[in-house]
């Protein structure tokens, strides 16, 4: 059965390589595993299976999950559908990039290096930064990061947040922050229109401030509309001025680099990538050329160089002296695996949109966001979006003058074969019966038309 | 035969190629009624982007042309023989990439109602209790994305654990051997514990006096590799968990060479704690030319509750993501797990079973020794410590009597290698061998392959003692030649992206 992948596993073979090795049977070579510890059983686990009946297998398993395929999905909150265009497929899936190590021998790799040089190049071009890695696991982890690098760099230990921001990624930051011993505060923002509340964060910032972060769009979807503004307020006390971003919205909004961020981090997945369930992402990282924070950059950077003898442009993995491979415990992250197959489609896919595309692309899902809060505003006792403010491709719907909650809104519309926005009530209490709805490029006309009426006939309007 | 030669191609930076006004992606056309007549009204003024991204622009064919010729620059498993030590560097099957292709896991939302991913969620639930089972241990958690994410979680436990016993203040230490993996003591230093190293005995193993003589009551655990980075199996190992756990520390056992052991004997049994394994080298997920990887982290019952959040469970109807972790050291990744990853390690031990990964662990330490006993005997090499224990899935060949002999380094060695068509070694690690080659051939390789890689390390041994100048010149018959790793880093000549390159040198000024 499972030969099929073990070239040497023939009777013949085996007793040559025995002979050679100087041994008569196979065990000898697990003789110095204690017997106290040796395995007296088989394993229990299935037994072996040919391709075909693997592939069935899993297939009949799968089939119990319904995708977006099968339904019509209003779901983001941190990881959304996007179109994946072929190309990059075709491209990810070329064995050379699938199946290669972490590009250690430069000379026989230039193809994935040249690939992630052009990633942090786009990335960059698109965040107006100077210097991107080429990846961390998700949006989550890169916040982790950031605040460890922001204490790094300005050596202090207070990190502030905004109040309105994914549990689930202030979970991860608070993983990473706890052990370096950085304290994470949040910033209050107005419940009217989801800006942040610049007398709180002023009176938040001290001497002991790291770094101030913000999203732009917000978990909500909703847009800060000051971020210069609380950028001079993090710089006025020395701290670092952090960013997280939808990538997406980067044709029509302006670079956090614009407005002053020190440190961009955001969610690449967008860009290439597929939801997989909430699996391999990729998170964005990057800075500005100041050698004080690349130096304390965490993870993978790769350069540009030449070679030796000067003939040929070269690409290589540089700065690393700050990774755990070189300096071990004083490393500026553990990270070794990153995610530097969705690093390239991302590249491909940036490669693929250009300036004219990604501006496309913003104005797409910016109109059918518009689109959508407009039609769902028409519903009676519902209140779209929750927040005063511009959206992007997310929106916040307040069920609380309306005859359902959220729970049983979804559950009828889940029936009707659409899967409705995420609750965030278990969340953020203040808000009520309130939903996160997304729409990007995927969602057709039709889609959102029909997500109305099927709301307004659950609610009885 | 003739020799290897690597695709090179004058490929321009993705910048350099394409020209205005091309495009290669297009977009449904909005509906009437979703237009809206000034769309950058909607805008605040101050987020308005007022200058487009600096992306290049490319039609389609464009693009594929482009990164069709750089992944010919590149070279993965599937090109050839790639014995970089410690990764496991083994065949992907293909069935795997078509499973995780999967409309029912690319298009799957992670806050979908759980009724609508039981399929998602039957996988994760059974490819945790098969690892469970593999290693010895009780509970697997799959948050972790990575081998070194899981070796933080893993020390994040340590944390959490002494922490409600009240002893984190005083606990601080964790102990690692000199011949650790990078990540181990940099995932410790991550979770704020101070590290503490061990040396290697001239057996390889732990030396046992130096261990007894740092181990306190400071000491809140030992990270270690078993079978370790020299491929030698810790045979106290028994001894040392018995010496941690009396001092109340924790085992945390690095999962990165569990391909040597499976069936053979488990983490679990020898005593540890705390597991990670990596799905991206044990568990043949492909390595994607530096990731995604996943490090799911496995515990003994009696640290269950401290795990990261969701575990994945089944109440005999139904499989549920449980967040009703009493002591969980909460999440590490932004939602429940790599369902891309996870799937192909799922596939890949249903096509192996018990049996499989059993012979799985047998080929790879008898490929393993084949070959250390053929490098051995070439002129300039020597496989040092342990001189009579077999080889795990592993081993570590030292180029430093060659070094001596010819000035031919282990770097050159490696170098030399890629000429024929074969990855190199792991250079210079573990740091306690000197100029280091550590290699893994995995049970995948044939013996054809082999052979052929000790031909090659016999001919670059004499071409070292005839003509060493050749060598350090090396390699001749990849894309590039040697590269320049040092200008790379240099502050002057420093160029980490496209537009630093042109803010230090402007277009057309030599680099």
């Amino acid at each position: 059965m499972f030969r099929r992948y073990m070239p040497n596993d023939t009777v013949e073979i085996k007793e040559k390589m025995m002979k050679d090795v100087g041994i008569e049977d196979i065990e000898d070579l697990f003789s110095d595993i204690d017997e106290r510890i040796r395995l007296k059983k088989k394993l229990n686990l299935p037994k072996p299976l040919s391709e075909l009946e693997v592939k069935r297998e899993v297939e009949k398993i799968l089939e119990k999950n319904r995708s977006f395929k099968d339904f019509v999905c209003f779901l983001g909150a941190g990881v959304w559908p996007h179109y994946v265009p072929s190309v990059v497929d075709e491209i990810a899936l070329r064995s050379e990039f699938l199946t290669s190590y972490t590009p250690y021998q430069p000379e026989i790799s230039q193809g994935m290096l040249q690939a992630l040089f052009e990633y942090q190049s786009m990335i960059c071009e698109l965040l107006n930064m100077d210097v991107a890695n080429c990846s961390m696991y998700d949006w989550a982890s890169s916040l982790g990061e950031a605040a460890r690098m922001a204490a790094r760099v300005t050596k202090r230990d207070i990190f502030l947040v905004p109040h309105y921001i994914s549990p689930s990624r202030l979970m991860v930051l608070r993983s990473y922050a706890e052990p370096a011993g950085i304290r994470v505060l949040r910033i209050k923002q107005s419940i009217e229109n989801g800006q942040i509340d610049l007398e709180d964060l002023k009176s938040k910032v001290s001497k002991d401030t790291a770094g101030v972060y913000i999203e732009n769009p917000s978990y909500m979807g909703f847009l800060i509309e000051n971020p210069d503004e609380i950028a001079e307020i993090a710089h006025d006390s020395e701290a670092l001025f952090i960013v997280g971003v939808d990538p997406t919205s980067l044709g029509i909004l302006e670079p956090p680099g614009n407005y002053g961020a020190d440190i961009v981090i955001g969610e690449g997945q967008p860009l290439g990538n597929y939801m997989n369930g909430g699996g391999s992402l990729l998170g964005i990282f990057a800075c500005r050329d100041d050698d004080a924070l690349i130096r304390q950059m965490p993870g993978r950077i790769i350069g540009m160089t030449t070679t030796v003898d000067g003939k040929d442009r070269a690409f290589c993995m540089v700065l690393q002296t700050r990774e755990q491979h070189i300096r071990r415990h004083r490393a500026t992250s553990n990270i070794c695996t990153n995610e530097a197959l969705c690093a390239l489609r991302a590249a491909v896919y940036m490669a693929l949109l250009g300036p004219r595309g990604f501006r496309e692309l913003g104005e797409i899902i910016l109109s059918k966001t518009i689109y959508a809060i407009k039609k769902l505003s028409k519903i009676s006792g519902l209140k779209v979006p929750f927040f005063k403010a511009p959206h992007f491709k997310e929106f916040t719907v307040n069920f609380d003058g309306a005859s359902a909650t959220v729970k049983e809104v979804n559950e009828g519309l889940m029936e009707r074969g659409i899967i409705g926005g995420k609750p965030l009530k278990d969340e953020f209490k203040e808000l009520g019966e309130t939903a996160l709805y997304c729409v990007t490029e995927m969602h057709t006309k039709q889609d959102i038309d029909n997500l109305y009426s099927q709301i307004a006939q659950i609610l009885g309007e | 035969m003739g020799e290897f030669r690597q695709a090179k191609w004058p490929e321009p930076i993705i910048f350099e190629v394409g020209g205005k006004g091309r495009r290669g992606y297009s977009l449904p056309r909005l509906e009437e009624e979703e237009l809206c007549e000034d769309i950058q009204s909607y805008i605040p003024e101050k987020l308005r982007r007022r200058k487009d991204p600096d992306l290049p622009e490319l039609s389609e064919v464009e693009v594929v042309k482009h990164f069709i010729r750089l992944s010919q620059m590149n070279f993965g498993v599937d090109n050839g023989f790639y014995p970089l030590g410690s990764c496991t560097m083994k065949y992907n099957p293909k069935i795997n990439e078509t499973l995780a292709s999967s409309d029912k896991v690319r298009w799957l939302h992670p806050y979908q109602p759980e009724e609508t991913i039981q399929g998602m969620l039957e996988i994760a639930y059974k490819l945790s209790e098969w690892l469970a089972e593999i290693t010895g241990m009780d509970k697997f958690s799959l948050q972790p994305a990575a081998g070194a994410h899981g070796e933080f979680a893993g020390a994040l436990i340590i944390r959490a654990y002494h922490k409600l016993n009240g002893e984190l203040e005083r606990r601080t230490e964790i102990i690692v051997p000199d011949s650790a993996h990078g990540t181990n003591p940099a995932s410790a230093a991550m979770a704020g514990f101070t590290v503490i190293t061990v040396p290697t005995d001239e057996d390889g193993c732990i030396n046992i006096d130096a261990l007894k003589s740092v181990v306190s009551s400071k000491t809140a655990g030992l990270m270690l590799t078993n079978p370790n980075t020299l491929g030698i199996f810790e045979k106290r190992v028994c001894e040392i968990a018995e010496i941690i756990h009396e001092a109340g520390g924790l085992l945390y056992y690095d999962g990165a060479n569990m391909n040597a052991i499976f069936g053979k004997t488990r983490p679990g049994d020898m005593g540890f704690d705390i597991v990670h394994l990596n799905l991206h080298k044990t568990f043949s997920t492909p390595h994607g030319g530096g990731g995604p990887g996943a490090g799911p982290i496995g515990v003994k019952k009696h640290l269950r509750d401290f795990l990261p959040v969701p575990l994945v469970e089944y109440d005999g109807e139904k499989y549920y993501l449980d967040y009703n972790v009493p002591y969980t050291i909460g999440k590490i990744s932004s939602f429940h797990f790599k369902f891309d990853v996870i799937i192909k390690a799922f596939a890949y031990i249903l096509s192996m079973g018990a049996e499989g990964l059993e012979r799985v662990a047998e080929l790879s330490v008898l490929n393993a020794n084949y070959l250390a006993s053929k490098l051995v005997k070439i002129k300039g090499f020597e496989i040092p410590y342990g001189r009579n224990t077999f080889r795990k899935h592993e081993f570590v060949l030292s180029c430093s009597k060659l070094k001596s002999e010819t000035g031919v380094s282990a770097k050159n060695v490696a170098k030399r290698i890629l000429d024929y068509g074969f990855h190199a070694p792991t250079m210079y690690f573990p740091p306690v061998v000197e100029e280091a080659l550590m290699i893994e051939p995995t049970e995948t390789a044939s013996i054809e392959e082999i052979d052929k890689f000790a031909e090659v390390i016999a001919s670059i041994s004499k071409e070292a003692y005839e003509d060493p100048e050749r060598i350090l010149r090396a390699p001749y018959n990849t894309s590039v030649g040697l590269v320049d790793e040092v200008k790379a880093s240099h502050p002057r000549y420093m160029c980490l992206s496209w537009r630093m390159y042109k803010k230090k040198f402007k277009m057309g000024e030599k680099y």
